[in-house]
């Protein structure tokens, strides 16, 4: 075929081009890379040569869904997960034994470096493969027909996953723009915004091939998902490389405006990444384990339009004293706490569906984990407009209050809704009747929930505390409290936290077992649906 | 010409006016007569089509539904 002569050219210019890179390279970061990209293809070159003018093999599934993609987004959303946990619960032994951060490792064992791995691997690699993956699945049943683009759902799977891989090699090896949740140089950034574009233009296409008349309403959280995490990232990522040759950029935005715009992606990342795009996968996954559709549409449609107006004025909120002026932050802050209602509103909706099948939440461990999941999202949403007001602002800001904070939204929000989105799809992808183990999620539940539960609970009491010291001065107006004092008084809430990251780590490999179990196809017979709750 | 001043007094007028208005009008929107039956629809599409594609020659259950709505009418 012509076309695999066009790959040929294209491979085999990229592979020379990553060559000459990795010699001329200024910085480490940027020739590992480089080398990574070399052999990767190569390695496709010699591929796509072998099977040139071979015969072509039919598909295999030529009508139904093209399931294979999800099924590699489960593999790669529990694997991506264990990876995070993993990374957050040695980061976070780190703050409690800095003798953690391993004298001879340094400086890659650093605390710093590790950090963005964790924040990057749990949100990006995997909350993004759970999003990919919901996506790819939602869409497709919800529209009533295949994906749109063919392969190319296949470029922006693996697209994303080397987007993974470089940002935590990056990260590893010094290369780090230094915006939170951003941190990914220009390079990095660029491919990003390809495979994102892709990825746009697949779920579109889909959509547009509908054919139900209707879009379903998790469709439309997916979207603007999926367009206004593009819109963020390139305006945030506005930044002119140094050298071709080298990892290094300069941010176009400075001083307070780059503030704000980073706190306006910073934000909206929590807000469309993080709630839109999970509030998509509720609005499928929670009607189909309850077996019955969503208690209100008219509220999801409310819901939808409030949440996406509403939110992405709520950044300033980040931004309290600072170089910011006033108004804006005091802008910030009104639209989070008017953001209350309408999350608040999709909570009822998806809890609501459970209306006269309360049951299955004594019967059904899936469900019991969609439940927590809303209830987090819940607490979560009402404690951030609080965290937003400027006076509480004062005392939470820069403590360990709001670590707590991101986590319950994280873990029990974004992680539960995931876990119980990974045990209904892999039966249904791999042709099982059920998951292997009920009993092994009923574990994976009461560890996560306990863990969430240590986790914030021992951050609120770290995190008020420490601002409370903070701020104490004495008779004479000077402060009581040195910050090496803080540190101290905080060390056993950091083992009660560390401890908590443990039970959810463990939760998570409990949860790879029975995927990996489902997976190979032993089915245990004898395994109720449910355990009563007696 | 100053770019803060003018996309402020946008942001501010205008700009905030239609997008109110289009909020507003989203509701409305969904509360008008007769959204009813195409909500109840639409909350059921998960419903279907669980492991095949539609095929081409098959109408959706809403497709249908529209095509008796049309007979029945004229």
């Amino acid at each position: 075929m012509t076309s695999d002569y066009f790959k040929l050219i294209a491979l085999g210019l990229i592979t020379l081009f990553a060559a000459l890179a990795a010699s001329w390279g200024r910085d480490l970061a940027y020739q590992v890379h480089a080398v990574l990209i070399m052999v990767i293809s190569a390695g496709m070159f010699i591929w796509v040569l072998r099977n040139t003018d071979e015969p072509v093999t039919a598909g295999v599934d030529a009508n139904g869904y093209m399931d294979d993609v999800v099924r590699a987004g489960v593999i790669a959303t529990a694997f991506w997960g264990v990876v995070g946990f993993l990374a957050g619960t040695y980061i976070a032994f780190q703050l409690a034994f800095p003798a953690l951060n391993l004298e001879w490792a340094q400086p890659y064992a650093n605390f710093g470096r590790l950090r963005p791995i964790h924040t990057s691997a749990v949100i990006f690699a995997f909350g993004g493969n759970a999003l990919l993956m919901s996506s790819f699945y939602i869409v497709q049943r919800t529209c009533g027909t295949r994906l749109w683009g063919g392969n190319l759902r296949w470029f922006v799977f693996w697209g994303y996953q080397l987007f993974i891989v470089l940002a935590a090699t990056g990260y590893l090896l010094g290369s780090t723009q230094s915006k939170e949740y951003a941190e990914p140089e220009w390079y990095i950034d660029i491919w990003l915004t390809i495979v994102w574009v892709c990825f746009l233009a697949i779920y579109m296409g889909t959509l547009i091939n509908r054919k139900e008349k209707h879009i379903y309403v998790a469709n439309w959280f997916l979207l603007s998902f999926i367009i206004t995490t593009a819109m963020l990232h390139l305006v945030n990522n506005l930044s002119l490389p140094v050298s071709i040759f080298g990892s290094k950029s300069v941010q176009v935005f400075a001083g307070v405006q780059d503030a704000m715009t980073q706190w306006w992606y910073g934000h909206n990342a929590v807000g469309f990444f993080l709630t839109a795009g999970f509030l998509g996968m509720m609005y499928y996954f929670v009607p189909k384990q309850a077996e019955r559709p969503v208690f209100s549409y008219k509220l999801s449609i409310i819901h939808f339009w409030a949440l996406i107006f509403l939110y992405i004025w709520a950044g300033p909120h980040h931004l309290h004293y600072t170089a910011l002026p006033d108004w804006a932050s005091t802008l910030g802050m009104v639209f989070s706490i008017i953001l209350w209602m309408p999350s608040w509103g999709g909570m009822i909706n998806g809890l609501m569906t459970l209306n006269g099948a309360w049951d299955k939440l004594r019967t059904d461990p899936i469900i019991r984990m969609m439940v927590i999941s809303l209830a987090f999202y819940g607490m979560s949403t009402f404690e951030g407009p609080m965290m937003s007001i400027r006076a509480v602002n004062s005392l939470s800001h820069y403590t360990d209050w709001t670590i707590g904070h991101v986590h319950s939204g994280a873990l029990g929000w974004n992680g539960m809704i995931t876990f119980a989105a990974l045990y209904f799809l892999t039966p249904r992808l791999w042709g099982r009747a059920q998951m292997y183990s009920m009993s092994a999620i009923n574990w994976h539940f009461w560890l996560a929930t306990i863990g969430i539960v240590l986790y914030a609970a021992s951050m609120w009491v770290t995190g008020i505390m420490e601002g409370l010291m903070w701020r104490e001065v004495d008779a004479q107006g000077f402060l009581v409290n040195s910050f090496a004092d803080t540190v101290a008084a905080k060390f056993p809430m950091y083992l009660v936290r560390g401890l908590g990251g443990v039970m959810y780590l463990t939760g998570g490999l409990i949860m790879v077992w029975n995927l990996w179990m489902t997976i190979r196809g032993g089915e245990r017979v004898n395994a109720p649906v449910g355990v009563p709750a007696e | 010409m100053d770019t803060y001043s003018w996309m402020r007094q946008f942001a501010d007028s205008w700009m905030l006016l239609a997008m109110t208005l289009f909020f507003l009008g989203v509701i409305v929107w969904a509360f008008r007569p007769g959204s009813k039956a195409t909500h109840r629809d639409t909350a059921n599409i998960p419903f279907r089509n669980e492991t095949l594609p539609v095929s081409d020659n098959e109408q959706t259950a809403a497709g249908k539904d529209d095509i008796l709505k049309m007979g029945g009418a004229s």
